[in-house]
């Protein structure tokens, strides 16, 4: 039985607790905590001081952020999960809602369980429905019929009640007066200049409501706000008198956080950052991009970054030209006009030899193909991160979705090679930004590195990953040849699918490119006998990728061997589905998990062997078509017998698929759930 | 960087067979550059020659230096992501018009806003060649070639106005059938520092019947004497100076060359009508905030050890992302 009781949605997701026999003790460190507000309003720092302090006390978090495509004054809101063990995804039950203004309240305060608490400025209780103009029609009239079947009114005050009715801790908090005493305090002549920290209020009071205290918090304050002393001093102020006030008027509620000792340093992070950082390890040093959500923020990163550390670098003795190059890191990013000038430019970089990237999102991955054909066909090593979100067209540009997966592997006219990585989680999204641009020079072809928008921006503590296996393989190269070295084919079919590559600028090398069919030596040919040759040589780099990289790196497989249900996955819905599975496993269920990392080429035998023996294969993914699982059946002739899907632009929460999975196995399943949680 | 011993134009060629149509202004590009590789000593595996789409693309196919024939309108992001990736290379970039100005003019104009340093040449016919005669973006309006179905419905865009408006700071036109005067400006070009642009009158004999040799050469005005009066005459001629001495002359020299771009039909200047060595290149804009571009460029950097162990120290980066145990 889920603790929460069912909530008035007219299209109903039931919240439900993480677990189902929820104890007094196990809500201590098992949280999920939400903030929201107005975009640009500070919400992103607010979710950030609060993940970074239950980081610092030892807990581990995953938050995920939702925003529209706004600037300012849309509703955005960051849910938080803090808990005693790993946590990958977040549910959709909220414990502890932190509101400062009337909105946040409106959407979410039904999410929250009947014994959580929600914080809120009481000056807002006269607040009609009506009086949120940023509140969808849709959600406007569910909310109004929610109340009214409740013989209640129309304002917050009236939700509150409702909320209060069915057990949820209320916690008003009065912000203007705190502020008021915090701009007395500091001397703040214009309480508008703070009126940002209610941010940190609701934090500070979060805390207070949970028992935590606020030591981790300071320091949080003091990672996010470095520089400034004085706004960490006030902030830590205002925290402090919202957490009296909190721990004063809420003191029992049932959601604990307790520090934990905590050996082990802990990544902070969000998936944008670990995509950048396989990638900045792997040797990226050029990258192109046009502004685009939310691929930009990794850009962003690199820039910022750009100026590198080597290791082993020596002293600052010899300058000459040489030794720098030695000693000296650097990655250039350009900022481009279009998305076709991103991939034009990346890949003329990749000529030189340097390990060129761009980064994108769908719509402009969809001005890109004539530019990865062109890779294709001259064989240059170019990556391209493709961060999806919701299609078609502009689609949801703030929202999720794993939808590009079957045009990222034909993107393009004509038959045109190229390796397709999908990272599930943050170490992957690590590794797979190094491996991206091993395969590309082994094999010569570009590289679509498969992440989205739930990776993107999503903020979790991860165990520092160890990289020390990963090393750089830049694949074949040819030297200049000596003076009685014939003419230099930079398309040799002599030997074998790879032919050594040189790069512009060398000496005793030189060759020429082209969109056409082309000859050993670079030069247009339209010779039918060519052709053939060419294109099979392409072919079979695909085939001795297919050989040469690793089973590991190809998938993964959770769970018991040989079970007689597996899900089949890939991309970021590993979080979800990996704690949803904890679940279900703890219960008995006899469930395996095959996660597809490399798409292309194809997995073929693992797949088909890790499906052999199961009798039920549930297809997991965040789109319309089953993408995936078509792509299964096309390679290995196994089909799916049930499809878990989600297209309305919010990641999978781990809560609906462990229902929908629970029926799956029980039997009740449909063969085709859509799952449909989220606001 | 220049080669001791002098390399002939001829040495420059590729035994590539050639298929424009004879009399194409292509061929007096094509030996152009050969002349201006051998004039400035280049070492041919030094340069990059960088193409689009179309018969000039495929002049790059004839020339032995690196070659890069690319997508249509997509010459300058290439040549760009070249450049920039490995600043010692020499990069020239060629297009055709309906490549460069049509398709391609987005890249146009942002080429200017970067100033990367090196040649853009646009083999400039007003039509598309090698998909049999339609009006490209210098054709005038209303005019008839001979494939069109109708005289010209668009207007011409003027090359030399659009570049300097997107910033190009150097700005040239030549004549494909004057080929030491195109051979002297394709050695300042290179030479520029900057973003310079080439814009290159040439004949289409298949399908731009119109502005042919003959018509650039003024053989139907004769003069007194029987002489042809060509239309194309020489800027520097008449004591025209392009350059921006300093940066208060900016508006003057750029309102000059304006002016100077407007005249057509009877009289077409050929030469430099602009140039401003004052700004900045993107290389030199790099370089003030990572100092070590030029001497560690993206192409010649260290990533890892001979064994494969990566070079890159991620220790300050994952500090920045580390919290520290309880």
């Amino acid at each position: 039985m889920c603790v929460a009781r069912r909530v008035g949605f007219s299209d109903p997701p039931a919240p439900c607790g993480p677990a189902d026999s929820m104890t007094k003790a196990s809500r201590t460190n098992d949280l999920s905590w939400m903030i929201g507000g107005p975009q640009g309003s500070g919400v992103d720092s607010s979710a950030n001081v609060f993940a970074r302090a239950c980081a610092h006390a030892g807990l581990n978090v995953f938050g995920k952020r939702e925003y529209y495509s706004n600037i300012m004054g849309e509703h955005s809101y960051f849910a938080m999960r803090a808990h005693r063990n790993v946590v990958r995804s977040h549910i959709d039950a909220v414990n502890v809602l932190a509101t400062f203004e009337a909105e946040t309240a409106f959407r979410h305060a039904r999410e929250v369980t009947d014994d959580g608490a929600i914080l809120y400025d009481p000056s807002l209780g006269k607040t009609r429905i009506s009086d949120v103009p940023t509140l969808e029609k849709r959600l406007a009239a569910d909310l109004k019929t929610y109340l009214i079947s409740r013989g209640l009114g129309e304002t917050l005050d009236d939700l509150l009640a409702a909320c209060r009715q069915r057990g949820v801790t209320l916690v008003p908090i009065p912000y203007r007066a705190l502020l008021e005493k915090i701009a007395e305090a500091f001397q703040v002549d214009q309480l508008s200049k703070i009126a940002r920290m209610v941010n940190m209020l609701a934090v500070g009071g979060s805390f207070g409501v949970l028992g935590l205290d606020l030591g981790p918090m300071e320091r949080a304050l003091q990672d996010v706000f470095r520089a400034k002393a004085n706004v960490v001093k006030m902030n830590a102020a205002g925290a402090k008198l919202a957490h009296e006030l909190a721990t004063s008027l809420a003191p029992d509620v049932g959601y604990r956080l307790e520090r934990i000792p905590r050996s082990e340093p802990r990544l902070f992070l969000m998936g944008s950052q670990a995509t950048a950082l396989g990638k900045i390890y792997g040797g990226l040093r050029f990258q192109t991009y046009y502004p685009i959500t939310p691929a930009s923020d990794e850009s962003e990163y690199l820039e910022m970054n750009e100026v590198l550390s080597l290791t082993g670098a020596a002293g600052p003795e010899a300058e000459d030209a040489s030794f720098a190059r030695d000693q000296v890191a650097s990655i250039l990013v350009v900022q481009t006009e279009d998305e076709i000038a991103a991939i034009t430019m990346a890949t003329g970089a990749a000529l030189t030899g340097a390990r060129a990237a761009t980064c994108t999102s769908g719509p402009g991955f969809s001005l890109m193909m004539e530019g990865i054909g062109w890779a294709s066909i001259n064989e240059v090593p170019v990556v391209i991160t493709l961060y999806q979100r919701a299609g078609p067209s502009t689609g949801m540009p703030t929202r999720h979705e794993q939808g590009d997966l079957r045009f990222a592997l034909h993107a393009g006219h004509g038959d045109a090679p190229r390796i397709l990585l999908a990272s599930g989680d943050f170490e992957e999204s690590i590794r797979d930004g190094f491996l991206a641009f091993n395969f590309a020079d082994r094999y010569q072809m570009p590289v679509i590195h498969l992440v989205d928008k739930a990776l993107a921006n999503s903020y979790a503590t991860v165990p520092v990953p160890d990289l020390s296996d990963l090393r750089v393989d830049r694949g074949a190269f040819a030297n200049g040849g000596g003076p009685n070295a014939g003419p230099y084919r930079r398309f040799d079919l002599g030997n074998g699918p790879v032919s050594p590559r040189a790069i512009l600028g060398q000496e005793g090398t030189i060759f020429w490119n082209t969109g056409d069919e082309h000859d050993e030596q670079g030069h247009i040919t339209e010779d039918p006998v060519l052709r053939n040759l060419m294109m099979e040589k392409r072919f079979a780099k695909l085939d001795l990728a297919a050989r040469e990289i690793p089973e590991d790196v190809k998938v993964r497989y959770f769970g018991p061997k040989d079970a007689d249900a597996v899900v089949v996955s890939w991309g970021s819905t590993k979080g979800p589905l990996l704690d949803a599975l904890d679940r279900l496993w703890a219960e008995g269920a006899r469930l395996g998990y095959l996660h597809v990392r490399l798409i292309n080429p194809f997995p073929v035998e693992p797949v088909a062997r890790l499906l052999a023996k199961a009798s039920t294969r549930v297809g997991v993914e965040m789109n319309f078509t089953a993408q995936l699982g078509g792509i299964v059946r096309e390679q290995t002739g196994v089909e799916m017998t049930h499809s878990i899907l989600k297209y309305n632009g919010r990641p999978m929460s781990s809560s609906e698929l462990y229902d929908a999975l629970g029926a799956v196995v029980r039997g009740t399943g449909p063969k085709r759930t859509v799952l449909t949680h989220g606001t | 960087m220049a080669l001791e011993q002098v390399l002939k134009p001829a040495d420059y060629a590729t035994e590539v067979h050639n298929d424009w149509c004879p009399g194409c202004g292509d061929f007096g590009i094509l030996r152009t550059i050969q002349m201006a590789l051998s004039e400035m000593r280049m070492e041919p595996h030094r340069v990059t020659i960088v193409s689009g789409i179309g018969c000039s693309a495929k002049t790059i196919h004839y020339v032995k230096t690196y070659g890069v024939h690319t997508l249509h309108g997509r010459a300058l992001p290439y040549a760009s992501g070249v450049k920039l990736a490995n600043p010692d290379l020499k990069v020239i970039c060629l297009s055709g018009d309906g490549d460069g100005l049509g398709i391609g003019g987005g890249h146009f104009v942002n080429a200017g806003r970067r100033n990367v340093d090196m040649l853009y040449i646009i083999h400039d016919n007003g039509v598309y060649g090698l998909t049999k005669g339609q009006a490209s973006p210098t054709l005038k309006l209303g005019v008839q070639t001979k494939s069109l179905a109708h005289p010209n419905i668009n207007d011409a865009v003027n090359p030399i106005w659009l570049a300097l408006a997107a910033g190009a700071t150097w700005v040239a036109r030549g004549y494909s059938y004057d080929v030491k005067h195109l051979r002297d400006l394709i050695v300042d070009g290179v030479q520029h520092k900057g973003y310079a642009f080439l814009d290159v009158l040439q004949p289409c004999p298949a399908y731009n019947n119109l502005n042919t040799k003959e018509w650039y050469g003024g053989e139907d005005r004769k003069d007194e004497r029987g002489r042809a009066m060509p239309r194309v005459y020489t800027l520097g001629d008449g004591g025209y100076d392009p350059v921006v001495h300093d940066s208060s002359e900016i508006g003057k020299k750029a309102t000059q060359a304006l002016e100077k771009a407007l005249e057509w039909d009877d009289r077409i200047p050929m030469g430099v009508f602009y140039r401003n060595e004052l700004v900045p290149t993107y290389e030199e804009r790099i370089a003030q905030r990572v100092p070590t571009y030029r001497s560690a460029p993206p192409a010649l950097q260290r990533i890892a050890t001979e064994d494969g162990v990566p070079a890159t120290d991620l220790s300050k980066l994952l500090g920045n992302l580390t919290i520290p145990p309880t």
